[in-house]
C-alpha cells in the first residue's frame, strides 16, 4: 500500500498541487484509520488530508481514478471489482464479474435504446452500463496503439452516435406530451433539456473513464497518468487551450475576479494613512497649547486606475482577449472606468456593449457578432488598428488612462507604425503590452512586439490565467 | 483520545448528525470522522449558504458539547482571538494596596514583584475563544469562522493552536490543552489562505448538495412540502445553479423558497409561479432577468456548447 500511496503523491506533485510531506504522512495516517475497504471513503480521506485547494479537486480526482481503480482487485474480493460510477451523488457502483463472459452479447440496435432509456432517466447504473457496454462495442481498445483517451473516445462516441441520440430526444421533449393536446410548460421543457445535457456530458465522461481503465490495466498507472497529465486550469495555456478547458477555465475566472478584487481593495484600504495633514495637525495643536502632539493625516486618495483595453480579436489570439477583457471588466469596480475597444484591422469601441449586457460573457459574445473589426481583408494589421484607434479614440485618453494592448504583434508584415503607439503613450498613464505568446517566439517570422516595445511601460508574456491574474494584480 | 472516541466509523457520523438534523454525506462524515481520529482541525471551504457553520453547530449539539465561537473579522487581533490582560481591574488591584499599606511602590522592591505576581495571575487573565476552549474542563467545539477575512498576520495566531493545541502567554507560560477540542474553520474562499494553515488541517470542499440530498434536506426542513414538489423544487434549483449567474441560490434560499410555495398553496410548479417566486432564490436583477429568459426560451436548450 505504502507503494500506491507514494506513487500517488508522486503523480500529484507531477500534476502540480503542492504536497508537504507532513501532509502525506497525514494520509498514510488516515489511510490506516479509515482502511481500505471503502473506495469513497479512501478517497475522501485522501482528498482530505493531501487537496486543499478546490482548483486542484479535478487533478486529484484524475489521479485518483487511475490509481484506485482496478489496482486493488486481485489481492482484494473475489470478482467484485471498485469502480466508481460518478453518479447522482457517486453511489458506488459493484458489478459482479464485471470480466466475466456472462454479459450477453448486445446488438448496437439494442445499446442505442439502451443509451436513450439513460439518457431519459438519468439513472447512474443504467447509464454507466450502457457507458461500459458502449466501450466493449465500439472503442476495440488496443493496449500497443500509440494513442491515448482521446482517440477512443472520439471512436466510441462516433460509433454510438451519442449526438444524434441526444438531439433527437430533445425534439421529443417538444412532442405531445399530454394526451389532450396541450403544449409543455416552458419550466419543464428547459429543465428537461438541461437534464439530457448533464446526462449526456455524464455518459461521455464514464465512456472516458471506463477507456482510462482499460488502458491502466494495460499500461499500468504511472505510464498512464504521465500521458494523460494535464496542466492546472491556471497553467492551461491559451493559444493552445481546447474547447473542455476553455470551459474549465471561464468557470475558473469568477472565483479568480474575486479573489483578485477583495485583494486589491484590501491593499487600497491598508493604506490607511496618507500625507501630513497640516492645517488639522495644527487645529488640533491648539489643545495642548500649540505643541503638536498629535499629527494628523489626509486621507488617502483611493487611486483607482482608468483602464482602456485594445484587444486583437483575430482568430490566433481571440480566446485570450476574450478572457482578460473578462477578467478586467469582472473586477472592474476596482477601476474608476473602463473602456474597450477591439479590433482586427478595423477598430471599433465595445464599452457600450458591456454596459447593454446582462453580463460579461454575454457581451462577450456580442461584441463576436456585431463589432466592426476588418477594415479590408480580415486579418490582423496592427499599425492601421493603431491608427484608426488614435483618430477615433486618441483625444479621450488621459494622464490616468492605462492603455493595455492585447494581441501578438503579428501584423502578417503590414507596417507596424509604432510611432503611432510612441504619441499614444504620450497622451495616456501608462501603455501595457500583454503577449499571448511565449517569450522565445518573439521576434520571429512576422512578429513585430519589438518595435513597440520601446514604447511601452512594459511588455508581459501573459500565456496563462496565472500569468494574466499577476499581471492585474501589478496593474491595479 | 482514539479510544474514547465517540465516532466508531463514518456511518457512526453520519447517523449523530443526522440525529440533529443535519445531512451529511459520505464526504463530509469521513472526514469529520478522520477529524477526531487524527485530532486535527478541519478547514471547511465553500460557497456561502452550504452549511459550513451549521456543520460546526450541529457537531456540538450531535457531540453534546458546548460550542465556542470566533467570528473572524478584519482587523481582530491577538486580544480577542486569544487573551487579554483585564487592566482596569489590574489598576484597582494596585490602588487598593496602595491605600491598605500607605506605601509608594517605590519604596520596597520586593513588594512590586508580589503586586506583580499577584496582577499577572489568573484572576485578571480574560479568556478569549481560543484560549476558553484551550482550557476548557467539558468537551467542547471550537468554530473559527469565515477565517478568510483576518489578515495573514492574524492567522498566524491560530497556527500554534491549530497544531499544538496550546497558547503561549508571556507572564504565564505555556497553556497546554486539557482536551482536545474539535476545531472547525469555515472560508468563503475570498483570498487564498496560507500554506501553513491549509498543511494544518483536514481540508473540506463543501459544495452544492447532490439533487438527491437537496431533496433530502427539503423533505427534512420543510416537511409540509410533499415528495412530489420537493422533487420539482431540487429540479428547478439544479437547474440554476448550472446557468452562469453572479450568485448561485443556495440551500438556504431553497428552504426559503420551499416555505414560500408551501405557504402560496402551490401544488406543481410551472414556468408563471416559479418566475414570479424568482426574487426568493436569486438576488442580482441580471440573473433573475437571466432565469426566466431561461424558463421561458421557446427552443430547447443548446446540448453541447
Amino acid at each position: 500500500m505504502l507503494d500506491v500511496l507514494t506513487g500517488f503523491v508522486g503523480e500529484l506533485r507531477a500534476s502540480g498541487l503542492p504536497v508537504s510531506v507532513t501532509e502525506a504522512i497525514d494520509a498514510a495516517e488516515a489511510v490506516t484509520s479509515i482502511g481500505l475497504d471503502d473506495r469513497r471513503a479512501l478517497r475522501s480521506a485522501l482528498s482530505a488530508t493531501l487537496v486543499k485547494s478546490p482548483e486542484h479537486r479535478g487533478a486529484f480526482l484524475r489521479v485518483f481514478d487511475l490509481y484506485f481503480s482496478l489496482r486493488m482487485a486481485p489481492g482484494g474480493h473475489d470478482d467484485e471489482i471498485w469502480i466508481a460510477g460518478e453518479g447522482i451523488d457517486g453511489d458506488e457502483i459493484f458489478v459482479p464479474g464485471r470480466q466475466g463472459s456472462e454479459r450477453q452479447a448486445t446488438s448496437p440496435q439494442e445499446l442505442r435504446e439502451a443509451v436513450r432509456r439513460a439518457l431519459s432517466t438519468g439513472d447512474a447504473q443504467s447509464l454507466f452500463e450502457s457507458a461500459m457496454t458502449a466501450v466493449e462495442l465500439f472503442g476495440a481498445v488496443e493496449a500497443e496503439r500509440p494513442v491515448g483517451v482521446a482517440y477512443y473516445l472520439h471512436k466510441t462516441l462516433r460509433a454510438l452516435d451519442l449526438a444524434g441520440i441526444l438531439e433527437q430526444l430533445l425534439a421529443e421533449i417538444d412532442g405531445p406530451v399530454t394526451a389532450d393536446g396541450s403544449t409543455i410548460d416552458p419550466l419543464e421543457r428547459s429543465m428537461r433539456s438541461r437534464e439530457l445535457a448533464s446526462n449526456g456530458d455524464l455518459l461521455q465522461e464514464m465512456i472516458s473513464d471506463e477507456i482510462a481503465r482499460k488502458l491502466v490495466d494495460a499500461r499500468g498507472a504511472g505510464a498512464m497518468a504521465k500521458s494523460m497529465r494535464r496542466p492546472l486550469v491556471e497553467d492551461i495555456d491559451f493559444m493552445h487551450a481546447s474547447a473542455d478547458d476553455l470551459a474549465q477555465m471561464r468557470r475558473a475566472i469568477y472565483p479568480l475576479a474575486r479573489i483578485l478584487a477583495a485583494r486589491l481593495a484590501r491593499r487600497r484600504r491598508g493604506r490607511r494613512r496618507g500625507q501630513l495633514d497640516v492645517r488639522a495637525t495644527i487645529r488640533r495643536s491648539l489643545s495642548s497649547g500649540g505643541v503638536p502632539l498629535e499629527p494628523q493625516f489626509k486621507h488617502p486618495h483611493p487611486n483607482r486606475p482608468e483602464i482602456f483595453v485594445l484587444a486583437d480579436v483575430s482568430g490566433s489570439v481571440s480566446s485570450f482577449a476574450r478572457f482578460t477583457v473578462h477578467l478586467v471588466y469582472a473586477i472592474s469596480e476596482q477601476f474608476s472606468k473602463v473602456r474597450s475597444a477591439v479590433f482586427i484591422d478595423g477598430v471599433d469601441e465595445v464599452t457600450a456593449i458591456f454596459q447593454r449586457a446582462a453580463s460579461i460573457s454575454e457581451a462577450i459574445a456580442e461584441v463576436g457578432e456585431k463589432a466592426d473589426v476588418v477594415d479590408a481583408h480580415g486579418h490582423s494589421n496592427y499599425g492601421n488598428a493603431l491608427r484608426l484607434f488614435e483618430q477615433r479614440y486618441g483625444s479621450t485618453l488621459t494622464k490616468k488612462t492605462n492603455l493595455i494592448v492585447l494581441g501578438d504583434a503579428r501584423s502578417n508584415y503590414h507596417a507596424g507604425e509604432p510611432e503611432v503607439l510612441r504619441s499614444l503613450r504620450r497622451r495616456a498613464h501608462r501603455v501595457f503590452w500583454l503577449n499571448p505568446e511565449p517569450r522565445s517566439y518573439w521576434g520571429t517570422g512576422d512578429s513585430i512586439i519589438g518595435e513597440y516595445a520601446p514604447y511601452c511601460d512594459g511588455v508581459f508574456e501573459c500565456r496563462t490565467l496565472r500569468q494574466l491574474k499577476e499581471f492585474v494584480d501589478h496593474l491595479a | 483520545m482514539s479510544e474514547n472516541s465517540p465516532f466508531n466509523d463514518p456511518a457512526n457520523v453520519k447517523e449523530a448528525l443526522s440525529g440533529v438534523g443535519y445531512l451529511a454525506d459520505d464526504e463530509i462524515a469521513t472526514v469529520v470522522y478522520l477529524a477526531e481520529r487524527l485530532q486535527k482541525p478541519i478547514l471547511v471551504e465553500g460557497p456561502a449558504g452550504t452549511g459550513k457553520t451549521e456543520l460546526a453547530k450541529s457537531l456540538a449539539t450531535a457531540l453534546s458539547s458546548r460550542l465556542i465561537r470566533l467570528q473572524c473579522y478584519e482587523g481582530l487581533d491577538e486580544s480577542k482571538v486569544l487573551y487579554e490582560w483585564n487592566y482596569r481591574k489590574q489598576l484597582l488591584r494596585i490602588q487598593v494596596e496602595r491605600n491598605e499599606k500607605e506605601l509608594t511602590i517605590a519604596d520596597d522592591a520586593s513588594n512590586w514583584r508580589r503586586i506583580e505576581d499577584d496582577i499577572f495571575s489568573e484572576e485578571f487573565l480574560l479568556e478569549r475563544p481560543v484560549l476558553e476552549a484551550i482550557r476548557a474542563k467539558d468537551p467542547v467545539v471550537l468554530l473559527i469562522d469565515e477565517v478568510d477575512r483576518v489578515e495573514v498576520e492574524t492567522e498566524a495566531l491560530l497556527l500554534e493552536v491549530l497544531s499544538e493545541y496550546q497558547v503561549s502567554i508571556a507572564e504565564l507560560g505555556t497553556v497546554r490543552a486539557t482536551q482536545i477540542p474539535l476545531v472547525i474553520l469555515t472560508s468563503n474562499g475570498t483570498r487564498e489562505l496560507s500554506e501553513a494553515l491549509k498543511r494544518r488541517c483536514l481540508y473540506l470542499y463543501l459544495d452544492y448538495p447532490s439533487q438527491e440530498r437537496e431533496r433530502e434536506i427539503v423533505l427534512t426542513k420543510v416537511p409540509e412540502i410533499g415528495e412530489h414538489l420537493a422533487d420539482e423544487v431540487v429540479r428547478v434549483i439544479s437547474m440554476l445553479r448550472s446557468l452562469d449567474l453572479q450568485k448561485h441560490p443556495s440551500i438556504s434560499e431553497t428552504l426559503d423558497w420551499a416555505r414560500t410555495l408551501v405557504v402560496l398553496g402551490v401544488e406543481h410548479l410551472d414556468a408563471s409561479t416559479t418566475a414570479t417566486t424568482l426574487n426568493i432564490l436569486l438576488k442580482y436583477r441580471d440573473d433573475i432577468d437571466k432565469a426566466q429568459r431561461e424558463i421561458a426560451r421557446v427552443s430547447p436548450a443548446p446540448v453541447i456548447n
